[in-house]
């Protein structure tokens, strides 16, 4: 873990944090539609992180992810907007709202314990359903999340005086409310990172590990599966909840749209097409897989536009659809994920040609 | 050897288990000693996985049950019978597939550490020690069991053989008073049988207690201090060796009457 | 208990419908382990092709019967076409992957199948052309329709078919083999290329089948109609023990009339608080609390393990 002081590796670092700290104003150049872009791919990478421990580590296909970053954000938005004129600080409701989210994770995995795989699967779709569906209707008879319309102003992040929305100085130089966002988002990530790096190179890491590959032989050899799952389920709810919390402050609003199957569903295939398991693979899966249906979505007008001298087709339909193309054929030619980890390659590499009818 | 050698570690009273119709376990009572190489023995179908798979908490017994260091095994908590001290390895060999040799042995240190999420995320020096003591006693076991320029090798791309020393290493690493042996000599030639038989012997000197389920008569009777003999779910008989290969009913018991 | 007995015949007939779409779901998890999310998504284009050449013969002349006829045919075709490129091209190269990655694959074919269908037929409701004369009867105070009843007696129909197949020819034998025990179906000579295709191909045709059903009984379609029925389908699948027939069909049946019955007793079991806006997550609730039951799904199979 502390090796990390080798002549190559500075420089590594160095130049990536150069380039962490200028990207903001390079993408700011294209409009701060792309800054916000920016920091929604940094929000996926930690959904994905979360859902890497449940899935990646333990082996636990959860496909209703997502109802823990609506916890999260529900949270900070009943606690820090005119809804229930309630004004936490941060340093208040980001630790509730994991703790809630915590809770969720043990609540809504409890049911799941001695489900095989799959039917874990269709299991915690339903709960991230019924939880968007609780989300969408508790505005009757007491009015709690305000139903499909959402809740609006909701207080941005802020440290004293300064607040995260708005322009501000600093040092001379002007930064957006998203460009300070970035910053904030960015020191988030990067201990979300070392905390996910610790936990699985540990004790309890292998445990999930283990609970992954082969339970009944993990139970015969002393791992409490049914804690440690959920356990697992607990972290990643966490995550989730944290994350949801800074999302419900970024955007200042937030409706029961936002956490529907679909998101679950991609932040599962940022997980799988980044390289399962592997924490590099999963950020490079989940900046991915949010930029590229924005960069679709200015590029298939124009495009066509060269193309064929005008909007053939749909651009929203289009850039949806090659988005699936896309997720089919890096499946295709990449299964283990575009960067998975050492030891999956080599297990899909290794593979003998088998039962090939 | 510090241990008082002779008294009873496990003792099994009239366990029953059947599956539907099928009466796999009548009444099995047996006891085994500590110290001792204890084998468990008869033809396929009698039982003996069965039993195994009762006394390490993966089947609930219908009737009866065991008692372990003095106190009763609960039912149905495999990772209980862990804790209590009894190991065992798997007829079908079940590793970490995916994971190093290495790793399938620090796992088997799981029950007798202690660091916490907090712990891993924090990395306080308690669990930096604590894992650096994981890994060398992981190192150690696999030299102790012989496979370890295997270290870094996925469990799922070893020989057979490796495979199934690495799985006596993962158990070892869970520091039972019992160490259970599905037929771990299954498949091997006589070489490898010859050199499993000198582990067992090692691992029995350092004062394990062993129960071994084995096809390989001739391993058992030269290994096993004594024998219980299984056939169509009931105790035969339960004795020395030199008793055992003698006596009628076993030799029916294998070669049809 | 007014309305008890109408939405019971309500849930048998939605039910019956989500027991066809479940078989697609079912028979392909069986053989391959895989959830095929596209499958929902291929009921719907059996609906929008229906409409299509459905509409488009009426409008030319046709009689009405006929071209119900014709649309149906059309419709189990061409699904079954899609059915079985969708296995040739994305599944098969993946048979020996991780086992998430078919997974999504399935989610990327589902919502490529979703957008084509949103460029072909656009995004607006569209109508489905009326195939069946509108006779009402009536029954111990319940109303039902012809087309009720067409539904019901079509699925049984094609159900019974289905369950000839798998237990009375040669082919439905190879499928079962092949679902218990794919390395040793193979070394028998079943040719496991065929029976997979051919899980697919069905499973297509009766969801072609489901979806000419869903049209006439709902009226309208939408390019996104396969999502919500394609989740309550393999919800019913799995409630009914995934990889099971039978379980497919009853789960399917008895989904649809739990979820009737919930949408018309809500209010009153819950004192006013839950509206039948929370009909959706009836199935989940349902499959929840038998899950916790029945671990492995009303009719699925303990896989006790021989440790």
């Amino acid at each position: 873990m502390m090796k990390w002081l080798s002549p190559r590796s500075a420089l590594g670092i160095a130049l990536i944090t150069v380039a962490l700290v200028a990207l903001p104003f390079v993408a700011a150049m294209g409009g701060q539609a792309w800054v916000r872009i920016l920091n929604f791919a940094i929000l996926y990478a930690f959904l994905a992180l979360g859902l890497n421990i449940v899935v990646g580590l333990a082996g636990l296909l959860d496909l209703g992810y997502i109802a823990f970053y609506a916890v999260g954000a529900y949270t900070w938005a009943l606690l820090a907007s005119p809804h229930f004129g309630l004004h936490w600080p941060i340093w208040a409701i980001l630790p509730f709202g994991a703790a809630l989210a915590c809770i969720a994770g043990v609540v809504l995995g409890s049911p799941t314990l001695k489900l095989r795989g799959d039917y874990l699967a269709i299991v915690t779709l339903g709960f991230g359903e019924i939880v968007r569906i609780f989300m969408n209707n508790l505005n009757a008879p007491v009015n709690i999340t305000n139903g499909a319309q959402g809740i609006t102003l909701i207080d941005p992040v802020k440290f004293g005086d300064f607040s995260f929305s708005g322009t501000s100085q600093i040092l001379g130089i002007s930064l957006s409310g998203p460009q300070k966002y970035y910053y904030l988002l960015v020191a988030l990530a990067i201990l979300v990172i070392i905390v996910n790096v610790r936990l699985q190179n540990s004790r309890i890491g292998r445990a999930w590990q283990a609970i992954r590959e082969d339970e009944i032989a993990a139970k015969a050899i002393g791992i409490n599966t049914r804690n440690l799952k959920l356990l697992a389920f607990a972290m990643g709810a966490s995550f989730g909840g944290i994350a949801g919390g800074i999302f419900s402050a970024m955007q200042g609003f937030v409706s029961p749209e936002s956490f529907s199957l679909i998101e679950s569903v991609m932040i599962l295939a940022m997980v799988v097409l980044g390289g399962m398991g592997h924490i590099p693979g999963v950020i490079l899966g989940a900046v991915l897989l949010t930029i590229l249906p924005e960069v679709l979505r200015y590029a298939v007008g124009p495009v066509q536009t060269a193309i064929f001298g005008k909007v053939l087709v749909d651009p929203e339909s289009l850039r949806m659809l090659i988005f699936g193309l896309a997720l089919v054929l890096v499946m295709r030619f990449k299964p283990a994920g575009l960067w998975p980890s050492p030891e999956r390659k080599r297990e899909l590499a290794v593979k003998p040609q088998e039962v090939a009818p | 050897m510090s241990k008082a050698m002779g008294e009873v570690l496990l003792e099994a009273n009239a366990v029953a288990k059947h599956f539907g119709g099928v009466k796999a376990l009548r009444d099995v009572s047996l006891t085994i000693r500590r110290g001792e190489v204890y084998g468990l023995i008869g033809p396929n179908g009698a039982g003996k996985t069965t039993f195994f798979n009762c006394m390490t908490g993966l089947y609930v017994p219908d009737g009866g049950g065991f008692m372990f260091n003095g106190a009763p095994l609960i039912a149905d908590a495999p990772h209980q019978a862990a804790e209590r001290g009894i190991a065992r390895t798997f007829q079908n060999i079940r590793l970490f597939g995916n994971m190093t040799a290495l790793e399938n042995v620090m796992v088997g240190r799981h029950v007798r550490t202690r660091a916490g999420v907090v712990g891993a995320m924090l990395h306080t020096p308690a669990t930096r020690n604590e894992e650096a003591a994981i890994r060398q006693r992981a190192i150690d076991l696999l030299h102790y069991v012989r496979i370890e320029d295997r270290a870094e090798d996925l469990a799922k791309n070893l020989s057979y053989g490796d495979q199934r020393r690495l799985e006596i290493a993962r158990a070892l690493a869970t520091e039972p008073s019992l160490l259970c042996l599905d037929e771990p000599a299954a498949g091997m030639n006589a070489t490898e049988t010859e050199a499993l038989r000198e582990l067992i012997e090692g691992i029995r000197r350092d004062g394990t207690t062993i129960l071994l389920i084995e096809h390989d008569v001739k391993l058992v009777m030269g290994l096993c201090d004594r024998v219980a003999v299984l056939d169509y779910g009931a105790l035969v008989i339960e004795d020395v060796p030199a008793v055992v290969q003698k006596d009628q009913r076993v030799i029916e018991a294998y070669l049809g009457a | 208990m007014d309305i008890f007995l109408q939405q019971i015949i309500n849930g048998l007939v939605q039910g019956s419908i989500y027991a066809l779409v479940a078989l697609g779901y079912t028979m392909v998890y069986g053989i391959m382990g895989l959830i095929n999310f596209a499958h929902g998504e291929v009921v719907m284009i059996g609906t929008l092709v229906t409409i299509t050449v459905a509409g488009t013969l009426i409008k030319a002349g046709m009689p009405v019967a006929l071209a119900a006829l014709a649309g149906l045919t059309v419709s189990v075709l061409s699904c079954m076409a899609l059915g079985w490129s969708l296995e040739r091209i994305a599944y098969r190269p993946l048979r020996n992957a991780p086992r998430l990655t078919p997974l999504i694959t399935a989610i990327g074919m589902s919502i490529v199948l979703q957008n084509l269908a949103m460029i072909v037929w656009g995004r607006n409701y569209m109508t489905f052309p009326p195939l069946l004369p509108k006779i009402n009867f009536e029954f111990a105070g319940a109303h039902f329709t012809l087309i009720q009843v067409i539904i019901v007696l079509v699925s049984a129909a094609t159900m019974a078919g289905l369950l000839y197949l798998i237990y009375r020819t040669k082919l439905g034998m190879a499928m079962r083999a092949t679902s218990q025990n794919p390395a040793v179906a193979s070394l028998m000579g079943v040719n496991i290329n065929r029976v997979i295709a051919a899980a697919f191909v069905i499973g297509s045709a009766l969801g072609a089948v489901a979806g000419v059903m869903v049209g006439t009984y709902y009226e309208i379609a939408h390019y996104q109609m396969g999502f919500m029925l394609g989740l309550k389908a393999f919800t019913a699948a799995v409630l009914g023990g995934i990889g099971n027939l039978a379980g497919a069909m009853l789960g399917g049946v008895l989904l649809g009339i739990i979820e009737a019955l919930g949408a018309g007793y809500i209010g009153d079991l819950t004192g006013g608080f839950l509206g039948s806006h929370y009909q959706d997550i009836f199935a989940f609730i349902v499959l929840i609390v038998v899950l916790m039951f029945k671990p492995s799904g009303l009719f699925g199979e303990k896989t006790g393990d021989r440790a």
